[in-house]
């Protein structure tokens, strides 16, 4: 029997956020998801209730026999309040696009399907019906990928999906259709931006096909030097070649970011050293902290540990940061709403008391 | 947070540029970015459905107009697909093929899907092979890339595949 309550995803699907990755100093998490529609039914956009109500029954009445998820948890989208829906959003375990508009009512028939050993899980009734997906920590393009493919398998082998000889798996956007994949890594460039390197970066990455977002996927902005970078294409490459010139471009980002954060530490340490250490003071006293405000200290405090610094807190209290002082994660904390201005001072209450625990020394 | 441009409107729409090497964001309401989005200064930055509609826009004569569409599977039209950047079905594919083939080569810079090879499955003996075919391939890289997990499993895959089609 399947639970049907997301708190039992392991670790409440935040592993990723272990720093237990390849490159994790640098790259936070690898994600892959691949678009898949059923045959036979409208996309997403023209489906009515009923449609999107009979995909939902196919697509269950094969998870049992479906590894790795097929005791995996499934959570019905529309069984949630706006919260829940919003901090299964602010995990990066689902899309806008499946949970609905901030304010607005949950779509009809959307579900979250998560393993409970591996990484990996589906959302159904996205944009496309089926998005097979995987996040990961680190730098890990081709694990990830794996990870995924594996599931394609599995499913593809039990439900018809809509394929074309020519255009390659169908879906709702043609930005998406022939493999249906998306790899990105979420990555810290600090030192390309305080060395002004990153237009240069950015404007290379675009001409090989790669792009870059903000935190939050499509439309977002950058914040706390967070950039994701993914393909850009779909078609016309085989999943393979995807993944492996991801790999090799955005390990050549990092080796850039490597080398702009040893100038740095050569040209300015002073300076380097205050900024970091500037960032850990402020996020260990404000009384008030915009999400804004603490990314971008955050962003100090994680260089200052990739460049020994400091020797804590560890990456991992960082990275927990990040999900656990988001809006929807501290009102659940304080099991209330909490007004703009509450909840400023509340994320600066949660940062004090999760830095308090991990009080560093200045490193060598 | 409000529009940077009407300052009415809550902002939905972040849009980063790059210009003269400085990167600049702005916040706007959908109305005014879909004002903004015709900029084509700005099309490298700008959300999908904007650049897709452009790209509609272009692709699409009056007398391609006339001759496509509706999909008679779920009825959508030129012009939805022109406002939404979104197909109503799969079979949409089939109705807008020639102009489709043309956004794809704009956007992809390909037509043809060199991925893996999707059998479904209902399918014939036939298709079983040439999944078989594939599975094989695929446990070749597997080994060459000495994972050696993934090829156990792609292996117990194979033999699955093959008891069936001796069934």
């Amino acid at each position: 029997m399947i639970p049907k309550d997301f708190r039992s995803i392991p670790d409440f699907g935040l592993a990723w956020l272990d720093a237990s990755g390849p490159d994790c100093d640098i790259a936070l998490s690898t994600r892959v998801r691949i678009a898949r529609n059923l045959q036979g039914y409208p996309f997403s956009v023209r489906a009515k209730p009923a449609d999107r109500e009979a995909i939902l029954a196919t697509v269950q009445e094969v998870l049992d026999r479906t590894p790795p998820v097929a005791d995996g948890v499934f959570v019905n989208i529309d069984s949630l309040d706006a919260r829940g829906r919003q901090l299964l959003l602010e995990r990066h375990l689902v899309s806008r696009e499946l949970v609905g508009r901030a304010g607005g009512d949950a779509p009809s028939s959307s579900a979250l399907v998560a393993s409970t050993h591996e990484p990996v899980g589906l959302m159904i009734n996205e944009e496309d019906h089926l998005r097979l997906q995987s996040l990961t920590s680190g730098f890990s393009p081709r694990e990830t990928w794996g990870l995924v493919d594996s599931l394609d398998e599995e499913l593809g082998s039990q439900l018809p999906y809509a394929f074309h000889h020519e255009f390659g798996h169908l879906t709702s956007c043609p930005t998406n259709c022939g493999t249906g994949l998306r790899a990105s890594v979420l990555i810290h460039l600090p030192g390309l931006v305080l060395t002004q390197e990153i237009n240069k970066v950015l404007q290379g990455i675009s001409q090989v096909g790669l792009t870059f977002r903000g935190l939050y996927g499509e439309g977002s902005e950058v914040v706390g030097n967070l950039f994701q970078i993914s393909n850009q294409t779909t078609l016309g490459k085989s999943e393979e070649d995807l993944i492996d010139h991801l790999q090799k471009i955005v390990g050549q980002v990092i080796e850039y970011e490597r080398q702009a954060r040893a100038v740095l530490v050569r040209d300015a340490p002073t300076v380097i050293e205050d900024k970091v250490w500037r960032a850990f003071g402020l996020l260990r006293h404000a009384r008030s902290l915009g999400f804004d405000e603490l990314m971008n200290l955050l962003s100090g405090v994680r260089l200052g540990l990739s460049l020994k610094l400091l020797t804590g807190p560890r990456v991992y209290v960082l990275n927990r940061i990040m999900i656990f002082a988001q809006n929807a994660h501290l009102e659940e904390a304080s099991a209330g709403s909490l007004s703009g201005s509450e909840l400023d001072i509340q994320r600066a209450i949660y940062v004090r008391s999760a830095l308090a625990e991990a009080e560093p020394s200045p490193g060598a | 947070m409000l529009c940077d441009n009407c300052g009415k409107n809550e902002a939905e729409v972040h849009l980063t540029q790059i210009v003269d090497n400085e990167m600049t964001t702005v916040h706007l309401c959908p109305s005014c970015a879909a004002e903004k989005g015709l900029d084509a200064g700005a099309a490298k930055n700008i959300p999908l459905t904007d650049f897709l509609a452009q790209m509609g826009q272009a692709a699409i004569t009056e007398e391609e107009r006339a001759v496509a569409g509706p999909c008679t599977y779920c009825h959508t039209t030129v012009d939805d697909f022109r406002r939404t950047g979104r197909l109503g079905c799969p079979h949409c594919y089939s109705v807008y093929e020639s102009q489709l083939r043309a956004i794809l080569r704009r956007i992809h810079g390909s037509t043809y899907h060199l991925g893996k090879v999707y059998v479904p499955p209902a399918s014939e003996a036939a298709d079983r092979a040439a999944r078989l075919a594939g599975l094989r391939r695929k446990l070749q890289r597997a080994v060459e890339a000495e994972d050696f997990e993934r090829a156990a499993m792609i292996r117990d895959q194979i033999r699955e595949l093959e008891a069936a089609i001796d069934a």
